[in-house]
């Protein structure tokens, strides 16, 4: 509800006003009961269900909102037009309405600022040869992914809109607003379409069946990230998801019916029609105008696509110092890459304000905690009426009473809102009056509310795990309305289990370890480099491990970036930084021998330079590179006529008489790469092909120029090379797994390529004077270290961060991270940007003085293991150990993240998980069930 | 006069998925059968097979299990091994003669009400055409196990 109007000053100290509209409710009051949205009577379009849903004019966003806080959109409401209504400020419960707000200006002052302003949705009604405006059974993505929700317009049913008929047919359109210059001047690829249109079309089939028809059609299908190529494989292959590669030139809306006509042409130049029930137009990221204005006054430029303009060598840094982009304004992308780059401009902040870190930094006294060991447990039960929301279902009044009676209970209270200001004071003072020491709050969700109660009682000197709630409202009187018996029933059970629960329940500690403030660094590549350079310049030492006799790696075979600009002077700039820094140590001829500890206290043992040394460091990252391929096939190894790309980039450098000589040259794509034994994209090879054969017609305009390819993934901006190349005359042959190109070598040592051309339906036969092989990029063997981190790999040897979307650089065991190619083939500016989300992450770590162990974690009782070690299996986080001498098992509390799988796991329970032992559950199981 | 019966019903539900997904049926008001009584367990992966057995021992009359969606797990995998788990103790369950259908695992997400709210109406629904549970005490042994 905040708009930047305007940035003056310079990096390390801007000023900035922001314009913030009045929300009409008091944030401090509101309990998201729901009140004022019950009883608003406008409904207005729901823009988060695209529309196809209504919400009322006091509203939140989405269930989910975060803070979960209604809003009054002026806008819409009723007062604002026509200055009568006032019905939700007359049914608040809290007196959260305030209609007298106002809108305000903010000034800040701050030293660096991110742009995380993402992108906006393509209109196909601004083209509309799709039947967008005409049919409602024509759809954008969008719209389909509300419609597949459980939250969205149809509750999760897949029926369509015209008739909530469910679609037995359904068609996909790919790049509506992406690839397209000529019609809505976005000549880009969008990046994430395809991906989205194939999970749309898988879950499709596991909403309807597998009787559904998915028809995607398709220029390219790009599917060039982390597992995306499986995806892709498996929708076709397993689910019947059909792929049609082609663009449709129309979608006729049927009368009667409701269902769509498409027309569309094969590549073999077939003209076909297809009939629909739904069509789904896979439409493109576009920057809004907005965001145009908006970068218009903070004064950076943007690029011909109109995102924000960076260089592959600093790729979250704007053209403005001090403000960093990250997301689709940066460029389209996916989840993945936006949540790394959103690290990555974290990194970039944290390295322009390393001088003044923690100077605002407040400390926190923490109060003394009553030891209760001697005390037989006196509970307090506070029971809340939230307004109504509770009192006007639950008999609340019956519900103390019940409490009354409860062993152990020596305090109930009846709340109008437990959760309220006065109440919190009045819980510290009944917890001294009454000498309680364990509490129950009969109320919301500990979800929203547990964190502050808690603070409540720690404040007033208990143990914060001395504490339970009943969730007497989310899920008793809100969802027996009609029920007041039952429901209050209901409440006297939830309150009983927690009494129960809670009566068991002992003081839980939580303890400090130390952390070692120094990274260690696998990998001297750019990845590698980059977060060393990171880490250091904000003043966190690390240990730079390099396996070979130099830095550099994979940097130093690289010609170019994908925009042009020449990798060397930035490498080189790169290397003397990294070697002049003081707080940096270079470690050449190194690996890793073993590793022992665990986050914050890491003991490395490295082998360098024939010497063997120890490091203790907090956090590693691992940034050991991948490498190149060496093709097997395409006649590779019988001609010094045949290349790979990255030695393409050295002929072309050094003018070598082949290639400078050259009247004909081809290029042959996913050579090892999307093959059934290695079945990923390399992500980059498109794009480094296209770049050499640009570089190839710069050299002599009159060569001809040949590029084989299954699908060009020219993704992002790169779309415009692949432009350029076709208006420059490159020929682009497509051609299929299943009939690749055959080269031969004749005697005379001339190459001859077969390939069948989809077009002519013809075999084509061309003899180019160079062929360049674009070959994968493979990972190098990582067993070894993933073993020694504890860390996992996936069937290819790329290391397994914790989570594909949202923890791209993490692994699951704490105080370790990944960068570069050891995840996954990218191009340097991912790897830049991944190696600065690393060291943003690992920064975390280092920040700390201690890193705080204990609460809810899982405790072995030794007496009672048996040593078996199911638990060690279990353990996704490597938290617990095998004790050979006592032939028992133990947990790391530091490592343990309290999820209990062990616990349950163990055939003698001699694991408890600490707040949910088995003696608690137990207990609950009986109370619930003794009424 | 015999009152007539009410099946109870237990639910272990995961802290980050399905207690939130109840949490949201409530936000979004929707209505379901009173019957269950809920546990609220970190993951679904806490849930042991000696606990859902102990519920039957102490009168339930059908047992849910909830957790994240497969993939979607905050402890990575621990709906895993509650899928594991489950299959083998609803194998168990049959092989002591008991009913399995008793027992019910479901993939909730946070942002599932609606499936919350519709998974109770329909599990009440059917433990109420089951009737009320033998007595664990009281299963025959398997025939010829």
């Amino acid at each position: 509800m905040a708009d930047v109007v305007d940035v003056a000053g310079q990096a390390g100290r801007f000023a900035v006003k922001v314009f913030q509209r009045a929300r009409y409710i008091d944030m401090d009051k509101c309990i998201a009961c729901g009140t004022c949205a019950e009883k608003c009577p406008r409904k207005v379009p729901d823009e988060y269900n695209s529309g196809l849903a209504k919400r009322k004019a006091a509203y939140v966003k989405f269930p989910q909102a975060v803070p979960l806080k209604y809003v009054i959109d002026k806008d819409h409401c009723i007062y604002f037009e026509k200055g009568k209504c006032r019905a939700c400020e007359k049914f608040c419960p809290t007196n959260a309405v305030n209609f007298d707000e106002q809108d305000r200006e903010l000034s800040l002052e701050v030293g660096s600022i991110v742009l995380a302003l993402g992108s906006e949705h393509y209109n196909p009604e601004t083209y509309d040869i799709y039947g967008y405006a005409a049919s409602p059974n024509v759809v954008t993505g969008m719209e389909f992914e509300r419609i597949l929700s459980s939250g969205g317009p149809f509750e999760g049913h897949l029926v369509r809109p015209s008739d909530h008929q469910e679609p037995r047919r359904i068609a996909w359109i790919q790049c509506v607003g992406s690839r397209d210059p000529h019609h809505c001047g976005n000549g880009y690829c969008s990046s994430v379409c395809c991906m989205y249109a194939i999970k749309e079309a898988a879950l499709a089939k596991e909403h309807a069946g597998p009787d559904l028809d998915a028809a995607i059609f398709f220029m390219d299908m790009r599917t060039p990230g982390k597992e995306f190529e499986k995806y892709y494989n498996r929708a076709r292959d397993e689910k019947g998801v059909r792929f049609i590669r082609s663009r449709p030139h129309k979608v006729e809306p049927l009368p009667d019916s409701g269902n769509l006509m498409v027309h569309f042409t094969t590549a073999e130049g077939r003209v076909l029609q297809e009939e629909f029930d739904l069509v789904v137009l896979s439409i493109g990221l576009q920057t809004s105008p907005e965001t145009v204005a908006l970068a218009g006054r903070l004064d950076i430029e943007l690029n011909s696509d109109r995102f924000a303009h960076t260089s592959p060598f600093r790729p979250v840094q704007t053209s403005r110092p001090g403000i960093f982009v990250c997301g689709a304004f940066q460029a389209p992308k996916d989840i993945p890459v936006s949540v790394m780059e959103a690290s990555a401009a974290a990194a970039e902040c944290g390295e322009l304000l390393a001088a003044v870190r923690g100077s605002r930094v407040k400390q926190v006294v923490e109060p003394t905690e009553r030891d209760i060991s001697a005390e037989d447990p006196r509970i307090g039960v506070f029971v809340c009426n939230c307004g109504t929301n509770i009192g006007g279902v639950v008999a609340v009044p019956e519900v103390a009473a019940y409490a009354r009676a409860l062993p152990h209970v020596a305090f109930v209270e009846e709340n109008l809102f437990t959760c309220s200001q006065d109440t919190q004071d009045k819980m510290k003072e009944m917890i001294r009056e009454h000498n309680l020491n364990r509490i129950v709050v009969a109320a919301c969700s500990p979800r929203t509310h547990e964190a502050l109660f808690q603070q409540t009682i720690k404040e007033a000197g208990l143990n914060k795990y001395l504490f339970e709630m009943a969730n007497i409202r989310n899920q008793d009187s809100w969802v027996h309305q009609s029920m007041p018996e039952a429901a209050t029933q209901k409440a006297k059970d939830l309150v009983r289990m927690a009494v129960a629960k809670v009566g068991l329940q002992q003081p839980l500690a939580e303890f400090q370890l130390g952390v070692s403030k120094s990274a260690l660094v696998v990998g001297g590549g750019i990845a590698g480099m980059e977060a060393a350079l990171s880490l250091a310049t904000r003043g966190y030492p690390a240990t730079l491990l390099e396996k070979g006799s130099a830095l550099g790696g994979h940097g130093l075979e690289l010609h170019a970036a994908w925009d042009g600009q020449p990798v060397a002077p930035y490498l080189n700039d790169l290397i003397g930084r990294v070697q002049n820094h003081r707080d940096i140590e270079v470690l050449l001829n190194a690996e890793v021998e073993e590793v022992q500890g665990f986050v914050g206290n890491f003991r490395t043992t490295v082998q360098a330079g024939g010497k063997t040394r120890e490091v203790a460091h907090g956090v590693a990252i691992i940034a050991v590179g991948g490498r190149s391929l060496e093709p097997e096939e395409y006649g590779r190894g019988q001609s010094d006529r045949i290349f790979v790309n990255l030695e393409l980039d050295r002929a072309i450098s050094r003018q070598d008489p082949l290639v400078a000589g050259a009247r004909c040259a081809a290029f042959i794509q996913c050579v090892g790469s999307r093959e059934p034994q290695r079945p990923y994209c390399s992500r980059v090879c498109c794009s480094h092909s296209i770049e050499n054969a640009l570089r190839l017609k710069a050299l002599n305009p009159e060569m001809d120029v040949f590029i084989l390819y299954r699908d060009i993934r020219t993704f992002g901006s790169r779309e415009n090379l692949y432009r350029q190349a076709r208006a420059q005359g490159v020929v682009f042959i497509q051609f299929s797994l299943e009939s690749k190109p055959v080269v031969a070598v004749t005697d005379g040592g001339k190459l001859q390529i077969t390939v069948q051309d989809p077009v002519l339906q013809h075999p084509l036969v061309i003899a180019p004077d160079i062929l360049t092989l674009a070959s994968a990029v493979v990972s190098h063997d990582t067993d070894p270290l993933a073993k020694q981190f504890k860390v996992p790999i996936n069937a290819e040897g790329f290391f397994l961060e914790a989570h594909m979307k949202l923890r791209p650089v993490d692994f699951a065991t704490d105080g370790v991270f990944v960068a570069g190619l050891a995840h996954y083939p990218k191009p340097i500016e991912e790897c830049i940007a991944q190696a600065k989300a690393a060291a943003s992450r690992a920064a975390t770590v280092l920040a700390r003085d201690s890193i705080m162990a204990g609460g809810v974690v899982a405790l072995i009782h030794k007496e009672l293991c048996c040593g078996c070690q199911a638990c060690l299996q279990c353990c996704p986080f490597g938290a617990i150990s095998y004790l050979e001498q006592e032939s028992r098992c133990e947990v790391n509390q530091a490592l343990c993240k309290g999820c209990g799988t062990c616990a349950a796991t163990c055939p003698s329970e001699a694991i408890s998980l600490l707040g949910f032992s088995h003696l608690q559950l137990y207990t609950q199981i009986d109370e619930a069930l003794s009424a | 006069m015999d009152t007539p019966f009410e099946p109870r019903i237990l639910a272990f539900l995961c802290n980050w998925c399905s207690y939130a997904g109840a949490d949201l049926a409530g936000v979004s008001r929707f209505q379901y059968p009173p019957n269950i009584r809920v546990i609220r367990v970190m993951c679904s992966g806490t849930v042991s097979p000696h606990h859902v057995i102990r519920a039957f021992q102490k009168g339930a009359d059908g047992v849910l299990v909830a957790g994240c969606h497969i993939g979607d797990c905050h402890y990575i995998k621990g709906n895993y091994m509650t899928l594991k788990r489950m299959d083998f103790l609803a194998g168990l369950i049959a092989f002591s003669g008991y009913q399995p259908e008793r027992l019910r695992l479901e993939w909730i997400s946070s942002a599932e009400g609606v499936k919350f709210a519709e998974v109770i109406r329909e599990f009440t629904e059917k433990i109420r055409a089951l009737g009320p549970a033998p007595g664990w005490a009281a299963v025959p042994l398997a025939v010829g196990a």
